[in-house]
């Protein structure tokens, strides 16, 4: 294994998030009670899904300075990982959607209609979509050197889509989620206390060291791959 | 004014009335058997876990043969 302080850390971190998580005391909030705990894990993976797109932007941005191609594989590969904790987000929301959003008077498939309406959802929806695009498009190139500009290039537009779509438009409308036209959502102090904030903080610090391991195994492989290839 | 005051108190009560009545986990934690649940969660980290140093060292032998 190599340069192992952080991958410890990342796992040391989210074993602390699954025992303290479930143990800790928690608001008691009449219409969340204990799924508030989701915190630790649902918010996370949206935490862990921007690190890793910033971190995919600044690797595309190295590869077009450089035209180095370690930086092009690196910024595939922590998109991928990134769209795994977004596609993992939407799931997990989509569970806990089903017990705290609903309408009681209504089944679960006829509340669809106003939690469709959710501004989050749309904008995570389109980042996403906008990411899985790239993907398709750097992959769909066959020329090395091309499919790594274009994709740079591509990149850099997803990221940008970023910002309208999951930082600024929800910002601006009602939302289900906390904070929505008023605030910040999940960073702003009033929507968790005190105590949660002391699991949520190294919660995503732990899931996004995890993301990052995954993310550098898989750009170690295709390296290896690629030397394969070119023997 | 007093109708105001009378329907601040009323909503207040309402509140505590719903803050001591949200149903949570107590027995759960009062009997330990949340720590089942944790016990299972930490199952399947560590099994993910192992699995990623496994990959990892596989990785790292092959990186060194090439």
């Amino acid at each position: 294994m190599r340069k192992s302080w952080w991958k410890i850390l990342g796992v040391l971190l989210l074993v602390y998030t699954f025992i303290a998580g479930l143990l800790i005391e928690v608001p008691r909030n009449p219409q969340l009670q204990e799924t508030i705990r989701n915190l630790f894990f649902h918010v996370c993976m949206w935490f862990g899904m921007m690190i890793l797109f910033i971190v995919s932007f600044v690797r595309a941005i190295m590869y077009l300075r450089t035209n180095n191609h370690i930086h092009d594989i690196a910024s595939r590969q922590y998109a991928g990982v990134g769209i795994l904790f977004g596609v993992l987000g939407y799931i997990t929301g989509a569970i806990w959607m089903s017990y705290t959003w609903i309408d009681s008077n209504k089944s679960v498939f006829n509340s669809f209609d106003t939690i469709a309406r959710e501004p989050k959802l749309i904008g995570a929806a389109i980042a996403l979509l906008v990411y899985a695009a790239y993907l398709v498009l750097r992959d769909s190139i066959q020329d090395i050197d091309k499919r790594a500009r274009i994709g740079a290039v591509y990149n850099i537009f997803a990221f940008a889509m970023l910002f309208p779509s999951i930082w600024i438009i929800p910002r601006l409308l009602d939302s289900l989620h906390p904070g929505g036209s008023e605030g910040n959502p999940a960073l702003d102090p009033g929507s968790a206390s005190a105590n949660m904030r002391l699991v949520f903080y190294p919660a995503i610090a732990g899931w996004t060291l995890i993301g990052v391991w995954i993310a550098t195994l898989k750009i170690r492989m295709k390296i290896l791959y690629e030397q394969k290839l070119s023997q | 004014m007093k109708k105001l005051s009378f329907t601040f108190y009323f909503l207040l009560f309402t509140l505590i009335i719903n803050a001591q009545n949200v149903n949570m986990a107590d027995a759960m934690k009062e009997n330990g058997k949340i720590y089942v649940v944790i016990a299972v969660m930490l199952t399947i980290l560590a099994g993910l876990v192992l699995y990623l140093v496994r990959l990892d060292r596989k990785i790292s032998r092959l990186e060194k043969n090439k």
